[in-house]
C-alpha cells in the first residue's frame, strides 16, 4: 500500500469531513432559513468532496477498506484534521469566522493541488474550486457584514476572531508525508500558501472594521492527531450509527 | 452545447433521455449534460455519468435509474462515476433549459451577469412566473447546491436560479 499518499489523502478530506460535520450541526438550527440552508449546502459540497478522497483512499487500503469504514471506523488519533476545524459553533459569528479562516486556505490548496500529478487529486481538486469559490464569498461576505454592522455584532465578530486566531498558523504545518509528495509533484507544500492567506484575511477583516490579531502563540497537533477536546464530543456523535448498529446501511 | 454527446451510442439515447434528475424531473439527464459517455460494449452497456456538485445526493438515485433504464431495454449495464472533466452549466442544453424555466428554475447566466446577479446586486434574472427582471437575491444558497434563492419584486413570488457552474 501506498502508504504516504494514503495518509496524505486523510490529511485533506479530514478537513473537509470535520468542516462539514460542524455545519451539518446547524441543519434546522440556523440563526435564519437562509443562513441555515447556506451552511448546509456547504456541508453537503464538502461531505461530497470527502467520499471523493475517500473513495480513492479505500481503493489504496484494499482489503475491507470503503469511504464508510474511514469515515466512521477510526479512532479520535487516527483523525488528521486541523484543530480550526473541529471547534465548536459556539454561536453565529464563531461559526462563520470557522468557516471563512478555513474557505481562504482550502481555495489557495485547491488552486495548487489541480496541477498534482496525481490525476485523481487533480481532478477533486478541480471540481471542488468550483464550489468552494461559492464557499469562501458567503463566509466572507458575512465576515464583513457582522464585522462592519452593530456593536454588538461587531464584537461578536472579534471575539470569534481572535479565539480562533490561534490554530490559523496549523494550516501551514507540513507533514512529513506531504513533503516526500511534494517533492514528487503529488501534494501540496502549504508552506508556500501562508503569505497569500495573510494577506487575503488580512484584507478582508480590515474591510469589516475588524483588527486583526497578534498572537504570538499557536496551537497545533491536528495533522498528528492530537486533538482539542471538542473532538470526542463530535465523533462520539458522527459515529454513533456505525458504532451502535456496526455495518448498518441506508 | 451538446459536447456530451459525442461517445453516446445512437441505440442508447432514447433510453437515457427517459432518466430525469429526480430533484427536477422535468429535466432529462442527457439535457443536464451529466452524460458523458454510454457505449454497447460487447452487449453491455457501459455508462459514464459525472455529478453537478460534489455531494450532489441526487447522483446514486441517477446511477440506479440509469441501470433500471437500460434494464427495461434488455441491457445489462455498468455505471461509472467520472469527475474529469468537471461537470458545468454549459453543458445544460437549451432543451433543458427551456424546461428548467417551464418548471420555475431560471436557468443560469453567463460567468460575468451570473457574478453582477449573486453579487453585484443587479437585476438581470429573469422571474420564471412574469418574465421581468425586477428581481432581487435573497440568498445565495436555495433549497438544492446547485440554485440559488430569488425574489420576483413586481409579481412577488419567490423562484430558484440555477448558479453557473464554470
Amino acid at each position: 500500500m501506498k502508504t504516504n499518499l494514503y495518509n496524505y489523502i486523510l490529511e485533506l478530506a479530514d478537513n473537509c469531513l470535520i468542516a462539514g460535520q460542524r455545519l451539518g450541526e446547524l441543519c434546522g438550527h440556523g440563526p435564519s432559513l437562509e443562513t441555515d440552508i447556506a451552511c448546509t449546502n456547504i456541508s453537503l459540497d464538502l461531505f461530497g468532496q470527502t467520499r471523493s478522497y475517500f473513495q480513492y483512499a479505500a481503493e489504496i487500503k484494499g482489503k475491507d477498506a470503503t469511504e464508510d469504514s474511514i469515515a466512521f471506523l477510526r479512532t479520535e488519533r487516527e483523525y488528521k484534521n486541523i484543530l480550526l476545524v473541529e471547534q465548536p459553533n459556539r454561536d453565529f459569528a464563531y461559526t462563520i469566522a470557522r468557516q471563512y479562516l478555513f474557505d481562504v486556505f482550502h481555495l489557495l490548496l485547491l488552486e495548487k493541488l489541480q496541477f498534482s500529478q496525481d490525476l485523481t487529486l487533480s481532478a477533486i481538486a478541480k471540481k471542488s474550486i468550483k464550489e468552494v469559490s461559492y464557499h469562501v464569498r458567503f463566509t466572507g461576505d458575512w465576515i464583513k457584514r457582522l464585522g462592519d454592522g452593530t456593536e454588538i455584532s461587531h464584537e461578536k465578530m472579534q471575539t470569534a476572531i481572535d479565539g480562533l486566531w490561534i490554530y490559523t498558523n496549523e494550516l501551514f504545518e507540513v507533514t512529513e508525508e506531504a513533503k516526500e509528495l511534494a517533492e514528487e509533484g503529488i501534494a501540496v507544500d502549504v508552506s508556500t500558501l501562508k503569505e497569500a492567506y495573510y494577506e487575503k484575511v488580512t484584507a478582508l477583516l480590515e474591510e469589516g472594521t475588524l483588527t486583526v490579531p497578534e498572537s504570538k502563540y499557536f496551537q497545533k497537533g491536528g495533522k498528528a492527531g492530537i486533538h482539542t477536546e471538542h473532538m470526542g464530543y463530535l465523533l462520539s456523535d458522527m459515529q454513533y450509527m456505525q458504532r451502535t448498529y456496526p455495518n448498518m446501511k441506508w | 452545447m451538446i459536447a456530451t454527446n459525442q461517445h453516446i451510442d445512437e441505440i442508447l439515447i432514447p433510453i437515457l433521455e427517459k432518466v430525469s434528475d429526480p430533484e427536477i424531473p422535468v429535466l432529462s439527464i442527457m439535457d443536464m449534460g451529466v452524460v458523458r459517455s454510454a457505449q454497447l460494449i460487447n452487449g453491455i452497456a457501459e455508462v459514464s455519468i459525472t455529478p453537478t456538485y460534489s455531494g450532489c445526493p441526487a447522483m446514486d438515485v441517477i446511477g440506479d435509474d440509469i441501470t433500471k433504464a437500460l434494464k427495461e431495454s434488455g441491457y445489462d449495464s455498468k455505471v461509472k462515476l467520472i469527475l474529469v472533466p468537471a461537470w458545468t452549466t454549459d453543458w445544460i442544453t437549451e432543451r433543458g433549459r427551456s424546461a428548467l424555466r417551464e418548471y420555475g428554475i431560471a436557468p443560469p447566466l453567463n460567468p460575468d451577469a451570473d457574478k453582477d446577479a449573486l453579487l453585484g446586486d443587479k437585476r438581470i434574472v429573469k422571474c420564471t412566473n412574469c418574465n421581468s427582471t425586477n428581481t432581487k437575491l435573497v440568498s445565495q444558497f436555495g433549497s438544492t447546491a446547485c440554485k440559488a434563492l430569488f425574489k420576483c419584486e413586481d409579481c412577488l413570488e419567490p423562484f430558484d436560479y440555477f448558479k453557473c457552474l464554470k
